[in-house]
């Protein structure tokens, strides 16, 4: 199904497309998006969804099983607590991508805004994986409680991240490829060198991810990568215990 | 003027072609009309500079007045510190979604030269703006610089924008605003832009450093009578840039200032001088989430919080700059942009208009 999103506010837009999932439609093209919210927000079906213009903030919140492929930069809020399903954006995000992500896959091409990932997290075999090509702000895995974000930097920018990366972190493992220096560390993250487990893990993702976008596997695996981990489960467990 | 709400979102927009080319209101309605849902109707507006090149000399005062006595009293006043070349209706038209607003009138006023003995022209225009706002009973100043104004009010931008046409007016600077108070009230005198003499600004998130900062600004003979938080942003930049001499980028670093830890790793040179601003302008740092694009008549200057609370984006496109709370926005009015980018927490961004442009 085309739909022409012109001018269109994201109510009759979101719900155009929630009942033609529901009537049973597969694959949908969005053209002229222009800032309309929560486009693939709470769909359970594993539909396709093209997004040709910029698309507005919680894209693919609560979503469950479809996949998302936007042909421009996106907003702040992309897979805003996400359950499954796949998000793949040809360009830059914004800030809080991946707020509470639970499950699902969210690739960009390019760089990504601050507080990447914050509070996500896992459940046995439902792991979040967040995927950005170039560089990233402040705050990188903030809080984070489980899941994966590897941060490649393929476009050269320094810093490849910014300030307090993983400040807060008690779970989950970010890998980023390049030197982070430890002045940029919050104090609740420590930094491993990669074993051979590590490079297949981060490997099958990478070949999906460098698939999407043309990018050479080999000359990002190629690069020397930084595994960050928590120092605690339970960072902040005595702050309030006098 | 009503003012009995106590109610966060906000939509801010800002353009700016450096070259000077004027280009009329639509276009940053379209913009601000794209952000609607981060709006809730409490609150519109926006500033527009270079409307007024028949008289770019004279003070353009923009007045809000709850009723004909403020007005009356107001003009009385006036009658004592100005020359009032001319004054009028500021054009409005009804729109729905806008009511119950006050009187809006506008001035064009020039200084007798006799006021000026002890001192600048600007400061006594700043005074005036402060002893009315604070002193005559229902009056309130929506702007006050030349060859600018500001035009606000309760509703959406959208709807505030088509209500004062400004479809009629020309600027090489519109700055835009919507609002979705939190906890301040929305009333007309309380909609962004707030402005003095020629700045303007327009603010999405809160400043919980108000008391301070409102404190520091009163010594200088700033009256805070607006009800908001915002109010202070403007006064501070008269305050550093105009009064106090610093260039734009320094007056951002006491607003927004680094860190001690950061300013512990700086050059020598770079180092003693950050140390200095915090250490003097202790009382301007302004703390808590904030997006600001402050308009003046040779510029925009668009600034972040320190830790990036509220959203901002940039672009250029030959030479117009645009900012806004989302790039969407930017893209509504201009697709094909040549460069695009999310600017880091506390740094400005910055659009000057070219020299040779009166």
């Amino acid at each position: 199904m085309k739909i022409d999103a012109k001018g269109l506010h994201y109510r009759p837009m979101n719900k155009i497309i929630r009942d033609a999932v529901a009537a049973g439609e597969k694959e949908f093209e969005l053209d002229n998006v222009g800032g309309q919210r929560y486009i693939g927000t709470g769909l359970n079906e594993p539909v396709k969804i093209t997004i040709n213009g910029t698309p507005g903030n919680d894209l693919g919140a609560f979503m469950n099983g479809p996949k998302i492929i936007v042909n421009a930069n996106a907003q702040d809020g992309i897979a805003n607590t996400m359950n499954a399903g796949e998000i793949i954006v040809h360009g830059n995000v914004g800030d809080i991508i991946g707020y509470g992500m639970r499950g699902g896959k969210l690739y960009i091409k390019g760089d990504a805004g601050y507080r990447v990932g914050i509070h996500m997290k896992e459940y046995k075999k439902q792991v979040p994986v967040i995927i950005a090509g170039g560089t990233a702000g402040d705050f990188f895995g903030e809080y984070m409680a489980g899941g994966l974000i590897i941060l490649l930097g393929m476009n050269g920018k320094s810093p490849i991240v910014g300030d307090y990366v993983g400040t807060g972190m008690h779970g989950g493992v970010m890998y980023i490829r390049g030197k982070v220096d430890p002045y940029h560390l919050g104090k609740e993250v420590n930094c491993l060198e990669l074993n051979e487990e590590d490079m297949k893990l981060i490997g099958s993702y990478l070949k999906e991810y460098c698939e999407h976008f043309g990018f050479d596997l080999n000359e990002v695996m190629s690069g020397k990568f930084t595994k960050l981990v928590p120092l605690s489960h339970r960072p902040y467990g005595n702050l309030y215990v006098y | 003027m009503k003012c009995d709400g106590i109610p966060s979102g906000c939509a801010i927009s800002g353009m700016m072609s450096e070259d000077g080319r004027r280009i009329d209101g639509r276009i940053i309605i379209k913009s601000i009309a794209c952000m609607h849902d981060r709006s809730n109707g409490l609150g519109g507006g926006f500033a527009a500079y270079g409307i007024y090149p028949n008289r770019k000399d004279m003070y353009a005062f923009h007045m809000m007045y709850d009723n004909i006595e403020a007005k009356e009293a107001t003009e009385e006043f006036f009658k004592n510190v100005f020359n009032v070349d001319k004054d009028e209706a500021i054009p409005t038209q009804r729109e729905n979604g806008v009511s119950n607003e006050p009187i809006l009138w506008r001035y064009f006023l020039e200084v007798p030269e006799s006021k000026l003995e002890f001192l600048s022209e600007r400061d006594y225009v700043m005074k005036t703006v402060m002893k009315i706002n604070s002193d005559i009973e229902g009056a309130f100043v929506a702007s006050s610089g030349k060859n600018m104004g500001a035009f606000k009010g309760v509703g959406y931008p959208e709807d505030i924008g088509r209500f004062y046409k400004l479809e009629d007016y020309s600027a090489y600077i519109w700055t835009a605003h919507g609002r979705f108070p939190t906890n301040t009230p929305g009333w007309w005198g309380g909609a962004h832009p707030f402005t003095l003499l020629d700045w303007s600004v327009v603010h999405n998130g809160e400043i919980s450093s108000y008391g301070i900062n409102k404190r520091y600004l009163e010594m200088f003979g700033y009256k805070l009578e607006l009800r908001t938080d915002t109010e202070v942003i403007a006064y501070m930049f008269d305050l550093l840039v105009r009064r106090h001499k610093l260039p734009p980028s320094l007056a951002v670093t006491a607003l927004a200032s680094p860190f001690w830890k950061d300013i512990d790793r700086m050059e020598p040179e770079k180092k003693k001088l950050a140390t200095l601003v915090r250490q003097v302008y202790g009382s301007t740092l302004l703390n808590g989430p904030f997006s600001i694009i402050i308009g003046h008549n040779r510029g925009m200057i668009g600034l972040n919080d320190r830790i990036k609370l509220r959203p901002m984006t940039a672009a250029r496109k030959d030479d117009m700059l645009y900012m806004a709370s989302e790039e969407s926005a930017i893209r509504e009015i201009e697709p094909d942009l040549d460069v695009v980018w999310s600017p880091k927490a506390g740094t400005a961004v910055v659009g000057t208009l070219k020299e040779e442009v009166e």
